[in-house]
């Protein structure tokens, strides 16, 4: 797979020169190949944010460059308003950005900025909000009369609207119950799938990591300590829980059996796997 | 960029300024302001303008976060200066067309000039070594005499630390919101005023929208704590003058005497 973007020595620093001067992101340097879906953790403050922000061209780095296609996004000033419709950013709790009289003209906004007619606006937008799960008769609604679920479904079909090569999501299912999650993931899993655009993840959960990442970027204190396949990234429990991060809590109990002696594969990271892993052990003993 | 604005910051610091108690701070500012318009000559002035680069010293804040402060009104000092410039009596130096330039416009321009910049610095000065909080406290303090006249001095400091307190939140909120909006491709760079007024509508709704919500959940957080105006609240923080506060004072009277000297003979 070719890679489509990739930084070299990325550094942001905030304040600099300042009391507040804080070291965001320090030499980071990761590829991302065209297709993947990759998520990325760390804790709170640990840079991902800013990293991400990097990724798209709304931060300017300190040092360093964002390559996509090979080419610096900062090259050219002029051509960065393209690259934010190539790099897809939905930022946390995006539901804040919501401003139209209704959301299909809210949806429109990306579209319409990339200067698009007005009929290919109206097909992507169905389209987004197809993928994004809204129905069709809410499309004619305030956004500020949807609901929690849907105003964040809305906002996200924004960014999705402008059909990016690259969709990068912050935290898209934090402040969601756990229905609107799993069916907030599943959407972005089959949106992948239709699209086989590359996806960059971000969350606070494993569970949500493990079920849908190709690879995971650990991030801490500005530094990307690991960048890895998940199964690897999360058989190294050790170091990830000092790190103030844990792994998904199917791998932890199917680890503390290996160790008791169980003999299951290493880094299982759905409990279908450990389901299957489980049913096929206890076939071969013969207890089923 | 929206996070550069400089004027009204507060600057942490281990500085003399930054121990004296904000009551006193407020009360030298006020003073200091008047005794800046009672300068009637070169050596009163200069007087002041030494306390001036004094207190940027003493305050242990970056010259440079001064300098920005002043950034913001560059145009309004030299404009002023120079309209003083052109309306001056006295000894004709130059003269072109209708505009003449005289000893007395000169004078007039290098003290107003003057007088500008000290009352930015000064300002500054007290903003940077003062925390919103502390400030309001003192001007809550200071503005207990107007209670007699039912006006609620609490309920005006309160709404001040408010006001305060959410202005970096807001810029905060703002700068999100404006990347948000980027990234769905707003240009807020380019174009004409019209354009660009246009642009800021998807950054001015949101933030409506969020300061209306931060303020209902504001008011909610305060019930919820039984918040019922300033009738019978005690402090955690008392303020408190101490020996360095009446040195303070002390030293500001003897720079008003030194004025009022200045002013009278010489």
């Amino acid at each position: 797979m070719s890679i489509i973007l990739r930084t070299e020595n990325l550094c942001f620093t905030y304040g600099a020169g300042t009391p507040f001067e804080k070291h965001a992101v320090k030499n980071v340097n990761i590829d991302i190949k065209k297709g993947e879906v990759i998520g990325v953790i760390g804790h709170t403050g640990s840079g991902k944010s800013t990293l991400m922000q990097m990724l798209n061209g709304l931060i300017a780095p300190t040092s360093g460059r964002v390559l996509l296609d090979g080419k610096d996004i900062h090259e050219n000033k002029k051509e960065l308003r393209g690259v934010r419709f190539r790099v897809g950013l939905v930022f946390q709790y995006p539901e804040n950005q919501l401003f139209e009289e209704t959301v299909r003209k809210d949806i429109s906004f990306g579209p319409q900025n990339m200067g698009l007619p007005s009929e290919a606006v109206e097909k992507r937008v169905k389209k987004a909000a197809e993928f994004a799960g809204l129905k069709e008769e809410l499309l004619d609604r305030s956004p500020f009369d949807l609901s929690g679920g849907e105003k964040r479904r809305a906002a996200i079909a924004g960014v999705i609207a402008m059909d990016p090569e690259i969709l990068i999501l912050d935290e898209p299912t934090a402040g969601l119950d756990p229905m609107g999650r799993d069916v907030l993931l599943s959407q972005i899993e089959a949106y992948h799938k239709a699209r086989n655009n590359t996806v960059l993840l971000v969350s606070h959960s494993m569970e949500d990591i493990a079920n849908i990442a190709d690879r995971v970027l650990v991030m801490c204190e500005g530094d990307c300590v690991m960048f890895d396949e998940t199964h690897k990234v999360f058989s190294r429990a050790e170091e990830l829980e000092k790190m103030g991060l844990r792994v998904p809590q199917i791998t932890k109990i199917t680890t503390e059996l290996r160790r008791r002696g169980v003999p299951l594969s290493e880094g299982i990271l759905t409990v279908n796997q450990a389901f299957e892993e489980i049913r096929e052990i206890l076939r071969r003993e013969g207890k089923i | 960029m929206i996070r550069d604005i400089a004027i009204g910051q507060f600057y942490p610091a281990n500085g003399i300024l930054h121990k004296l108690d904000p009551r006193v701070k407020v009360l030298m500012l006020i003073g200091f302001i008047v005794l800046i318009f009672c300068t009637f000559n070169f050596f009163a002035l200069g007087l002041v303008a030494l306390t001036v680069v004094a207190a940027m010293f003493l305050s242990k804040v970056p010259i440079k976060l001064y300098l920005k402060s002043m950034k913001a009104i560059i145009i309004v000092i030299l404009i002023t200066s120079l309209l003083n410039l052109f309306y001056g009596s006295g000894e004709v130096l130059c003269q072109w067309w209708i505009f003449k330039i005289t000893y007395g416009g000169i004078y007039n321009a290098i003290f107003v000039a003057v007088r500008i910049i000290s009352l930015v610095i000064i300002s500054s000065a007290l903003t940077f070594t003062t925390s919103p909080t502390d400030l309001t406290d003192a001007l809550e303090r200071l503005m207990k005499p107007l209670s007699v006249f039912k006006i609620k001095t609490h309920e005006i400091a309160m709404m001040m630390t408010i006001a305060l307190r959410f202005v970096p939140t807001l810029l905060e909120e703002t700068d999100k919101i404006m990347s948000a909006q980027k990234a769905r491709g707003a240009d807020m760079e380019s174009g004409n005023l019209l354009k660009r007024i246009k642009a800021l509508v998807p950054v001015l709704i949101p933030l409506f929208v969020s300061a209306f919500r931060r303020a209902y959940d504001l008011a909610m957080a305060m019930e919820c704590r039984c918040y019922q105006g300033g009738k019978g609240r005690t402090r955690m923080k008392q303020l408190k003058t101490s020996k360095r506060d009446y040195v303070a004072v002390l030293i500001s009277l003897i720079i008003l005497a030194g004025v009022i000297i200045c002013n009278i003979l010489l």
